[in-house]
């Protein structure tokens, strides 16, 4: 693999506060190595920016290999930015070529509003999961693993959709800021073991009332969650969330 | 004086006979009791779902935006279990055993049979919950190897088995804080413990995004808070992985143990530049089915799938014939940091040697796939592409990483890796019952040093984690508990929480006062280096010698010229992260003084003065036998407790996986 060496132009959504109105800053940035990670390459600028005697910028991340969910950055219009199936932290400077302008912005949607720069709270998924993203079963309660044999192929789509990081990208894309992708996967990933089957309909019902109540939007089948979705979460979820959801409100007993 | 509360009775009836007799909390008097959980990885989300379920006040709190954010999400290959459902000759006795023999004789017998004991709950419980582990055509769940046994008990879930474990506990923690059971405070840092008469009694945290300090009351107070691997500045841990509630927890009188003890992974990523903020394991599950050698001339930079069979050294395999490719980890880092330091390492550094995965796409993938398909005589390339799809099924997330990072197709060219810090075995001292020596003040998962020994076996660190957070605490807080029914709430305005508040704060001005002309960034690297160098795979007296001055020295130059921007009253990142690597000094010099001590190689522990004619780890039991236990007296200043280590039943061997 070639590696090279690029000057670029980024410009950065700067908000003090949640209750500044915020405006977007212009930096350029030197000599980024094209194997450098894309939040490395923030690091170089906010060292340079603390150097200059600069506030840093503001940014949510951890484990940066993918899979803690936290990072959320819009590039260029598209959440975590032009790479298939990635997260930020994953996507590598290689994707850009010497002389690029990148525009970063936080996530936008009224249920995650913006705690400074480009870090917002996305504290309602925490929320939504309260309302039923669970099987209730105490410590203790369990029978042995192998007890309740699972379809492989039905353990692998519950699999699938568990694999969601609650990252929030699919509401950062959507134009309604529908949270449909991330409940729809919970459901699912529920909704397909035997062990989730005694609450499924409460779950369905509670869960998406909890996202109403929260200001997500409603679903309109554009697909811009499943395009943009770091973990390639199935857009059938949603089919499955609704299919759920309907055959719960039909039924008398919950 | 250190007492390790160990019950009576032989080791396979210890823990029976513990839950028999412990003392027990009645449920009218567990609504009356708060505990505070700091950290929600699998040991704190699963010990604040179970507390919480049991009738506690909880309190929990994490520095991230969520509890599903914790660093055991990233947890890769699987997690053990004697379940024996392979049938090939597993149980509690085995597990303990290797986790024993793994751990090279440093860890305590009771505590790692207790471990075993509970393994079957985990999964069992985990199951209930919903966490998807791969399964088998029959329905059954299904079991891969790993590194440093001879029999299949690891459950996994793809490359994100960790993911998984901590999405079920975290799923069963929000269950109960929609119960109203557990108050979750998200983006919090705890800075200090409060004691009242010997016994933890409370926190001191801030609220990461307004800057305020808080002060929160608990009949106890459970740290965990994870490792310490950051102190190397790259590890495999999260950039926010820290040590300063533990460290806080050291200077109130907590002994820290063998805080030397770190895990050095042999399958990294390699790192790439300067500019490297972290480094990426890759799972060491993948060793079941990738061959790791380097060209068998020193100096060759042909491309690897230029370079003959013939002109390849496997050095696993031609050095420990009987483990090959799964010896444990230390054995397997060292071995690799020896190649490289004589000339075989490839990549443009020299730091890294490949693991192929060729040889077992065709051979074992792909024939049993053709076979299954009932294609007769397939050619290679039909061997290539069937081995590659089932791969993709057990590993895929892994490849699609290493080709992200490194822009190189694992399934056509062998991987780069190279050893980088992991995982610590040290930790909090704790006794049988997870308290650490401030009464009321417990530790658990990898914050404790307890279960691991020097090293920690693959696939043990998710077991241990929610073995002590759904089965062990459970049951010993109730044995403190039971004694606290008649303690009322303590204010929080007492002289006590004043203090520690106002010890905080004091700290925190002096940070943002200094207003020096260095980043807080530039110290961590620096201090990172100094302990790679001399605390990292190999030690000597000399080095350790060195960086205990080189460190101190740079304590004194953070404490003068470090540069944080902003102010206090206000969400700082840079100031968050100043007073973690502050905490991360002064831990990098007791590691070195601990390293120091023990003149022995042992697990992760590889003391150049203390070595086989072949270049093997030597141990030295008769001198080294026991768990170093510091104590805090003041700057620079230490006092070294020791437990002593007694093998009833795995009597200590010298380790050979050849």
């Amino acid at each position: 693999m070639q590696h090279y060496t690029m000057n670029l132009t980024l410009k950065v959504w700067r908000q003090k506060n949640a209750n500044d109105s915020g405006h977007f800053e212009t930096y350029p940035v030197k000599d980024i190595s094209s194997e450098m990670s894309f939040l490395e390459m923030i690091d170089v600028l906010n060292e340079q920016l603390i150097k200059d005697g600069k506030e840093p910028i503001a940014f949510d991340h951890d484990c940066r290999e993918g899979i803690c969910g936290m990072c959320s950055m819009y590039i260029n219009g598209r959440p975590h930015g032009p790479w298939q199936h990635n997260t930020t932290c994953q996507l590598h400077m290689r994707a850009y070529n010497d002389g690029d302008t990148i525009v970063v912005e936080p996530w936008r949607a009224n249920a995650f509003p913006v705690i400074k720069d480009l870090m917002v709270d996305r504290s309602a998924f925490d929320r939504i999961i309260q309302a039923g993203g669970y099987i209730s079963v105490n410590t203790g309660n369990a029978v042995d693993a192998n007890a309740t044999p699972i379809e492989k192929d039905k353990a692998d789509d519950a699999f699938a959709a568990a694999a969601c990081i609650g990252c929030g990208a699919c509401v950062a894309a959507c134009k309604n800021s529908s949270a449909m992708l991330f409940v729809g996967a919970k459901v699912s990933h529920l909704a397909l073991l035997p062990q989730g089957s005694p609450e499924r309909k409460n779950r369905a019902l509670n869960m998406v009332a909890q996202m109403d109540k929260e200001g997500f939007g409603a679903c309109t089948n554009t697909g811009a969650c499943e395009a943009v979705c770091p973990k390639g979460i199935s857009i059938e979820n949603i089919a499955r969330l609704n299919r759920e959801y309907m055959m719960a409100g039909l039924s008398d007993d919950k | 004086m250190l007492d390790s509360k160990i019950p009576s009775g032989t080791l396979d009836q210890k823990w029976t006979s513990y839950k028999g007799h412990c003392k027990l909390v009645n449920p009218a008097n567990k609504r009356k009791l708060e505990v505070i959980v700091v950290g929600t990885g699998l040991a704190g989300a699963s010990a604040a779902a179970s507390l919480g379920e049991l009738g506690y006040q909880v309190k929990a709190f994490c520095f991230q935006d969520s509890p599903r954010r914790a660093h055991s999400i990233a947890a890769q290959g699987g997690i053990n279990a004697a379940k024996n459902y392979q049938n090939d000759g597993d149980s509690v006795y085995r597990l303990f055993y290797d986790t024993i023999k793994g751990g090279d004789y440093r860890a305590r017998e009771a505590n790692v049979h207790r471990l075993a004991e509970v393994s079957v709950n985990i999964i069992d419980q985990c199951v209930a919950q919903g966490v998807p582990f791969a399964r088998e055509y029959g329905g059954l769940l299904n079991n891969r190897s790993f590194g440093g046994t001879q029999v299949k008990r690891t459950f996994y879930a793809a490359g994100q088995t960790g993911q998984q474990l901590l999405i079920g506990a975290y799923q069963a923690l929000e269950r109960q804080v929609a119960l109203g059971n557990v108050t979750m405070h998200t983006r919090h840092e705890m800075l200090d413990v409060v004691v009242i008469d010997g016994k933890a009694r409370g926190i001191i945290c801030r609220n990461l995004v307004t800057g305020e300090l808080e002060r929160h009351f608990g009949h106890a107070v459970l740290l965990c808070t994870g490792g310490y691997g950051n102190v190397f500045y790259l590890s495999t841990n999260a950039m926010g992985s820290n040590v300063t509630a533990a460290w806080k927890a050291h200077k109130k009188g907590a002994y820290f143990a063998n805080p030397c003890f770190t895990q050095i992974h042999p399958t990294c990523i390699p790192v790439s530049g300067d500019h490297q903020s972290k480094l990426t394991l890759m799972s060491e599950s993948l060793r079941n089915d990738g061959r790791i050698w380097v060209p068998a001339k020193a100096g060759d930079k042909r491309p690897a799938n230029d370079i003959p069979e013939e002109e390849r050294d496997y050095f696993l395999e031609r050095r420990y014939p009987a483990f090959g490719n799964l010896v444990p980890r230390d054995v397997a880092s060292r071995a690799a940091k020896e190649r490289c330091d004589a000339g075989y390492g490839v990549g443009t550094t020299g730091q890294a040697v490949y693991l192929d995965f060729k040889y077992n796409l065709i051979n074992k993938y792909g024939k049993a796939e053709a076979n299954k398909q009932g294609i007769q005589h397939p050619d290679t390339d039909t061997l290539i592409r069937l081995g590659k799809e089932v791969v993709k099924e057990e590993y895929g997330n892994l490849f699609d990483m290493y080709e992200k990072i490194t822009g190189e197709n694992p399934y056509e060219v062998p991987m780069r890796i190279y050893p980088a810090v992991h995982y610590t075995m040290g930790g909090l001292w704790v006794d049988y019952e997870l308290m650490t020596s401030v009464k009321g003040l417990y530790a658990l998962g990898e914050a404790n040093f307890s279960d691991h020994g020097a090293n920690r076996l693959g696939a043990s660190a998710l077991m241990q984690g929610l073995a002590d957070g759904y089965f062990v605490i459970p049951y010993t807080i109730g044995n403190y508990l039971a004694d606290e029914i008649a303690t009322k709430p303590i204010p929080t305005d007492h002289p006590a929480f004043i203090e520690a508040e106002q010890q905080a704060a004091d700290r925190i001005n002096k940070l943002i006062s200094i207003n020096g002309t260095k980043t807080v960034e530039s110290f961590h690297k620096r201090l990172g280096k100094i302990m790679w160098d001399q605390c990292g795979m190999a030690r000597s007296e000399k080095g350790l010698t060195k960086a205990i001055e080189e460190i101190r020295q740079l304590k004194k130059e953070f404490w003068s010229d470090v540069k944080i921007p902003g102010s206090v009253n206000e969400m700082n990142p840079e100031l968050d992260k100043a007073g973690r690597v502050a905490d991360f000094i002064e831990l990098g010099e007791l590691m070195c003084i601990d390293a120091l001590d023990r003149n022995e190689s042992c697990g992760g522990h590889f003391r150049e003065e203390s070595q086989t004619e072949e270049g093997e780890a030597l141990r030295d039991d008769q001198q080294y036998a026991y768990v170093a236990a510091w104590a805090y007296q003041s700057e620079n200043n230490w006092q070294l407790n020791k437990e002593p280590l007694t093998f009833e039943v795995a009597k200590p061997s010298q380790r050979s996986y050849k």
